[in-house]
């Protein structure tokens, strides 16, 4: 860090805290203590700002902005926890279970799942809206893993950090609004796709869409947080 | 190019037009040519050739009143007529100085009486593909005249001193964003053209690039010298091949004639354009999704900031500006800020081109001034619904605006005033609403269009629009409770407030303003199993025996 760096203070929920000028709200968040619910946000991994959890209010702004790409600046008031944001919050949960085939007691993530963390963290009891119920494949061709798309929930870490990271930029989406799926390679089956086999999809999965075949859940938590290591031990090179 | 030469070239098509005693213009525009105006034209010049007569049959854009195509305007009389066709060429020849044939003729006062034409002057006037016509029309002095007379600045003060506000909808100052632009780092700078026109009911940037194409590349090279820019994009939909074709030789003829590419006017100025065709994605009229389909990623927007003009096509300063945006522009150079700004509201200013459809007499493109009333635009220029029908809303806005009803039919377009009736200018489609109109169901229309062109990224958008047509679908069938209401208000809220573009951020609007000014037809679908426009099919349960 230069030296000209110039330090920016702001306050997150009325605590005064200090922050370098590159660093978002939600790293500052959680550098402080306060917990801002995420899910498309992984640290390691270029933010996209998608799932709309770490929604947050800023004094003087109408509009709620997403804290995960949020710059931090002088002076700035953040409220991260408001009866409005935990209603939305809890809303995007319901969405989202509602929106697949997300049954907890016969998941592998079951006990380990972030989905379902979270949805406990914010008092989600119970889904207002109606399951949709979609009819959905699982794609077991690959030797080691499994994709289940009735468990994913499009957050595309597995997207970036076959992209960003391994470098091969074998998953993406495809399709439009309720019709997107992540697809390997040209929506080619896993199995005979150009993966590399190194796993780092299944590892930051927040849920049980991608897993290790034979391993359930709890006998198998991920490791997502290998990412800002690897990332620290590639700029050191 | 200077402007002796423009004049020059203005001589030369003057005094081909002037060799002529009649004229005929036939539209070519998207409408009348499906009805055959091609051979239309052919017929009537071979009927012309035939009785000996010196008449000019031209190719020009739309004449604006679409729904009575195919169309043709004669001079010097100015007769528009209607509903022609190859066998009635013959009588539209010999018709010519004399009244025109019965029953082509179209009564046009009203519909011409307001209307103020700015964007639309050259629209039915010229031949879209001969760019001398245009100059002849007054064409490329303002770019002429920014290149030689004013600095960068100076354009963006022209600019800002006429008060032109975004034309896709969202109202930005032009004059703020053109000047945000400039400011950005040096370097190199895109301008970009927003040609996805996607509402249901909209085709006013269609027309305009099909009847007038050199508008828009002279006002976005204007732009391109205001901001610093070598490189420009007009981004326009494959579904309109006709307006795609024309821009193409637009460019062509833009580039013979020395109006893009190295050193324009003689000036160390350099810009060409490049036409991006959309693969039909509604979202990519967002300008940050629009900007990664240019890129050849896939069409979703990032947040935002940063803003495009700071950061935009491949992480440069762009601009990106709307069609008829750039098409005000030309005629803001030539005649002045000032001159633009004498016409409109306080705060929007000029004129905006709607696409006039729905239960209306007069289906038309217009363009009116800004602060003209809705009523004068649907019950003068449209002529009202049709006979035996009652008026009952009209909506803007396409998927993002909302419907405001017979009530306040007094209020005047501006982008403030819709957005306080609770829709919005939007990028100018109107449809018009009579008793025969259920307003759940058009609250329906629109959910599932939003629902469809969702792209997936946010979830809110994704799987809330899903969510909310599934009520809207409920309530229409009368399968609905008032619970389903409350939670379909609840949704709206999310949806809106937590969306990551502007496609869901305004999805729920057409819901919020029919529950505002209609809420009891909603309770009519759900407590009394009836839907007072008799549109939409209850579903009764069955008794059990």
């Amino acid at each position: 860090m230069s030296a000209a760096t110039e330090i920016k203070t702001l306050i997150i929920d009325g605590k005064d805290v200090s922050a370098r000028p590159e660093q978002t709200v939600l790293e500052v968040a959680r550098e402080n203590g306060i917990e801002i619910p995420t899910l498309c946000h992984l640290d390691g991994l270029t933010d996209v700002g998608a799932c709309r959890l770490c929604l947050i209010e800023i004094k003087g702004q109408t509009k709620l902005q997403p804290a995960c790409v949020t710059r931090v600046e002088e002076g700035m008031e953040v409220q991260s926890d408001s009866e409005r944001l935990r209603k939305h919050r809890r809303t995007i949960i319901e969405l989202l279970f509602a929106e697949r085939n997300h049954i907890c007691s016969v998941c592998v993530a079951n006990g380990n799942c972030e989905l379902q963390s979270l949805s406990q963290e914010l008092g989600v009891t119970h889904v207002r809206l109606p399951y949709r119920n979609p009819e959905l494949t699982v794609d077991a061709s690959h030797e080691r893993f499994t994709c289940d798309h009735n468990r994913c929930i499009l957050c595309t870490r597995c997207v970036r950090v076959c992209a960003e990271i391994e470098g091969a930029h074998v998953w993406d989406v495809m399709g439009r609004g309720a019709g997107c799926r992540v697809i390997t390679d040209l929506a080619q089956p896993w199995g005979e796709s150009s993966c590399t086999r190194c796993g780092k999809c299944v590892q930051v999965c927040p849920t049980g869409a991608l897993y290790e075949k034979g391993k359930v859940g709890i006998e198998r938590p991920k490791h997502p947080e290998f990412l800002p290591y690897l990332n620290l031990m590639r700029e050191a090179q | 190019m200077n402007l002796e030469e423009l004049n020059q070239i203005a001589d030369a098509v003057r005094a081909e037009n002037g060799k002529y005693d009649y004229a005929v213009n036939v539209c070519q525009g998207t409408g009348c040519l499906a009805q055959h105006a091609d051979q239309i034209q052919a017929a009537i010049g071979a009927s012309a050739a035939a009785a000996g007569k010196n008449v000019q049959v031209r190719r020009v854009g739309c004449l604006g009143f679409c729904a009575a195509g195919p169309l043709a305007q004669l001079e010097p009389e100015g007769h528009l007529l209607k509903g022609l066709s190859v066998a009635r060429a013959d009588e539209v020849v010999s018709s010519l100085g004399g009244s025109p044939p019965p029953g082509l003729q179209c009564e046009l006062s009203e519909l011409v009486e307001k209307q103020v034409q700015v964007v639309l002057e050259n629209s039915g006037k010229i031949d879209p593909e001969k760019i001398d016509e245009y100059i002849e029309r007054d064409g490329y002095q303002g770019l002429v005249k920014a290149l030689t007379e004013l600095r960068p600045v100076d354009v963006v003060q022209q600019i800002t001193e006429s008060g032109l506000r975004g034309r896709g909808g969202g109202g930005y100052p032009t004059g703020l964003k053109w000047g945000m632009v400039a400011k950005a780092a040096p370097g190199q700078k895109y301008v970009i053209c927003n040609g996805d026109e996607g509402d249901p009911g909209a085709f006013m940037d269609r027309s305009v690039l099909e009847s007038d194409p050199q508008r828009v590349i002279e006002g976005m090279a204007i732009a391109a010298y205001a901001v610093g820019a070598s490189k420009g994009y007009i981004y326009v939909r494959a579904e309109y091949p006709l307006a795609v074709s024309r821009l193409t030789s637009g460019l062509r003829e833009a580039r013979r004639r020395g109006f893009l590419g190295n050193n324009i006017c003689g000036t160390p100025f350099d810009f060409d354009i490049e036409i991006r065709i959309g693969a039909g994605a509604f979202v990519c009229g967002e300008e940050t999704a629009l900007i990664a389909s240019i890129e050849g990623l896939r069409g979703v927007p990032r947040v935002r900031p940063p803003y495009p003009a700071s950061a935009g096509l491949w992480g440069k300063p762009t601009l990106i500006n709307n069609v008829e945006t750039f098409a005000n522009v030309p005629p803001i150079l030539r005649k002045g800020g000032a001159w633009f700004a004498k016409v409109g509201t306080a705060k929007s200013k000029g004129t905006k081109v709607f696409a006039l459809s729905g239960k209306i007499r007069n289906t038309a493109l217009i363009e009116v001034p800004m602060g003209i009333t809705l009523r004068e635009i649907v019950e003068g220029i449209g002529g009202g619904v049709p006979e035996g029908h009652s008026f009952k809303a009209v909506q803007t806005g396409g998927p993002s605006g909302g419907c405001i009803p017979a009530e306040l039919m007094d209020i005047e377009v501006s982008y403030e005033s819709l957005i306080q009736a609770g829709s919005m200018m939007g990028s100018g489609g109107m449809i018009v609403m009579d008793d025969s109109s259920c307003m759940v169901n058009v609250a329906k229309f629109f959910m599932e269009f939003c629902m469809t062109e969702s792209c997936g990224k946010c979830i809110p958008c994704r799987a809330g629009t899903v969510q909310m047509f599934e009520l809207l679908a409920k309530i229409c069938e009368g399968r609905a409770t008032m619970d389903d209401l409350d939670l379909l208000i609840d949704l709206c809220s999310t949806v809106k407030e937590a969306s990551l573009c502007g496609l869901g951020q305004t999805a729920p609007n057409p819901v919020l303003s029919t529950l505002r000014y209609f809420k009891q037809e909603y309770i009519e679908h759900i407590q009394n199993k009836r839907c007072p426009a008799g549109v939409c099919t209850i579903k009764h349960e069955e008794v059990p025996a």
